[in-house]
């Protein structure tokens, strides 16, 4: 074996070394998922603790897609290793999947049925307790009231983004993993969905995984910022941590630093 | 959706919540809920016309009363039965719903049995007024063929969710571009299930294959029941045993597919 890669286990080692904190949300262990002759998703690892918000940020085409699914079991990787709420995926999906949720733009909520029998369906499949109480209770918090019993596609845009993240709270998961949570909202009720997200966190001690093209977003929700691109893990900090390396004022310029290919500016 | 962890008990609760969830999709729509008995309806009209045609001029059809109506109906238990059962799961592909249903802790096995549920109540929806038409227009009462016409049924319901599954697992893997399949597979078995003729109509190398389909049991057994007045409890058996291997085969097919779908990520998209 050489040193390199030597060092680079022993690092792996460290990373999903059993933590005295229990284990973490979300480990990925030297991920790779192969497309034919395209590499998705080139060895990737990171370790998620449990109460934190992280982003995933990365162009088009980057891997965050195929990350998140890989990490909800959706799709399976060529090699590598994902284990969720200290179980490995998709094997003991069944151990977690009661105890995460998901929103996603690849995603639909059936457009014939009303948002009520909408939450009232999957409030069952994730064995919701007195779960017309809790439709009441997000109905309330996230403003369904007005279209509760109108049909999921005859709502707008915004409208159906609060309907998937009703959905995606329904089960008041431990983990929520957000792919573009609020693409598609006015920049007020956008606001609104972030401060809702905030509190979540807070209140039930959840874990968010978010991936997103808003880098105000980002900036204000997450602790903790991994970019990805071309498949690989690019940068891994706070964002506060990445703007001072790259010497920028925000996130966006960074995020343009790093997709433009141009290196970190050591800070003064 | 997690297949790999069956031994974990079944939750009914779970399978009720899908069978909601279809109903209320049949309740608000009610193109839905005419198109259910449109095609029987139009079905049993034709052929009941043809065999009282028939049944004037032939000697033959005339002793067999009922014999191309009851062919009718035991036919579209088998395609609507299987098109109950993929439709259903088609409205989750059409809705781009499967990816809501494969995080949410749903099991393959609950998902099947609701849309085998489904299957029974979209069919009884359609195929029992077809059944009251048959009785009162041309006189041929299903319902008096007594136990062997729950023998038919149970045997012909078996192979149509075999065929459902096996047929929900390529779309699954395959995306819409494989929808043609749900609507046109069963027509290929139609020819070899000899369900309009007696299997002895075939060359013998095909009354071989013939023989591998369930279907063929039921149809001759309904030919001897109208014909011979006999009814055949080897033939259902044989038919039972053979349903079983097809069903733990398109099982085990489904799940194969499943896991070939996460393997090529088929299942963010889901489209063509």
């Amino acid at each position: 074996m050489n040193e390199p890669m030597a060092q680079n286990d022993a690092n792996l080692a460290l990373l999903f070394a059993a933590d005295p904190a229990g284990p973490a949300a979300i480990e990925v262990e030297r991920l790779v998922k192969q497309y034919k002759k395209t590499r998705a998703v080139d060895d990737i690892s990171f370790r998620i603790a449990r109460g934190s918000i992280t982003g995933l940020l990365g162009g088009n085409g980057a891997g965050k897609t195929t990350t998140i699914a890989m990490i909800m079991g959706l799709v399976l990787p060529t090699s590598g290793r994902v284990a969720v709420l200290g179980h490995p995926m998709p094997q003991e999906s069944a151990h977690v999947l009661g105890r995460m949720n998901f929103e996603s733009p690849y995603v639909d909520m059936p457009m014939r049925l009303t948002v009520r029998q909408n939450l009232t369906i999957f409030g069952r499949l994730y064995a919701v307790k007195n779960l017309a109480e809790r439709i009441r209770e997000l109905a309330s918090d996230l403003d369904l009231d007005d279209f509760l019993d109108r049909p999921n596609g005859k709502l707008s845009a915004g409208q159906k983004t609060r309907v998937a993240l009703a959905k995606a709270l329904i089960n008041q998961p431990e983990l929520l993993l957000l792919d573009e949570p609020t693409a598609s909202l006015d920049p007020d009720t956008a606001d609104w969905v972030r401060e809702h997200l905030e509190t979540y966190r807070k209140t039930h001690d959840a874990t968010i995984l978010l991936a997103s093209h808003n880098m105000f977003e980002v900036e204000r929700l997450c602790d903790r910022v991994i970019i990805l691109k071309r498949g690989r893990v690019e940068e891994d900090d706070s964002p506060d941590g990445i703007m001072a390396r790259y010497s920028r004022a925000n996130l966006e310029e960074v995020f343009l630093d790093v997709a433009r290919g141009r290196v970190e500016v050591p800070a003064s | 959706m997690s297949e790999l962890a069956l031994h974990r008990g079944i939750s009914f609760h779970r399978i009720g919540a899908m069978i909601l969830r279809y109903w209320y999709l049949l309740l608000s729509s009610w193109p839905r809920l005419m198109e259910l008995m449109y095609w029987p309806i139009l079905q049993i009209i034709t052929w009941g016309f043809l065999q009282t045609y028939i049944a004037q001029n032939a000697g033959f059809f005339a002793r067999a009363g009922g014999t191309l109506i009851g062919a009718v109906i035991l036919w579209d238990i088998l395609f609507r039965g299987q098109l109950g059962f993929s439709i259903s799961f088609l409205e989750e592909m059409w809705a781009r719903n499967l990816g809501n249903l494969m995080m949410s802790p749903l099991k393959p096995i609950e998902f099947l049995a609701a849309l085998m549920a489904m299957s029974l109540i979209r069919l009884a929806i359609g195929v029992i007024p077809m059944m009251l038409l048959a009785l009162y227009v041309f006189g041929f009462n299903f319902f008096a063929l007594g136990l062997p016409a729950i023998a038919f049924f149970c045997n012909l319901i078996f192979t149509s969710w075999a065929v459902g599954i096996f047929v929900s697992g390529l779309v699954l893997r395959n995306g819409l571009g494989a929808e043609s399949i749900v609507w046109t597979l069963m027509f290929a078995l139609m020819p070899l299930a000899c369900v309009y003729y007696p299997v002895r109509v075939l060359p013998l190398w095909l009354q071989h294959v013939s023989w591998c389909l369930p279907p063929t049991y039921v149809f001759e057994g309904l030919r001897a029941l109208l014909t011979e007045h006999v009814f055949r409890a080897d033939l259902m058996a044989s038919a039972l045993i053979i349903n079983a291997a097809l069903l733990v085969a398109s099982f085990a097919a489904f799940l194969a597919l499943l896991n070939s779908a996460r393997r090529h990520g088929s299942l963010l998209g889901g489209g063509e």
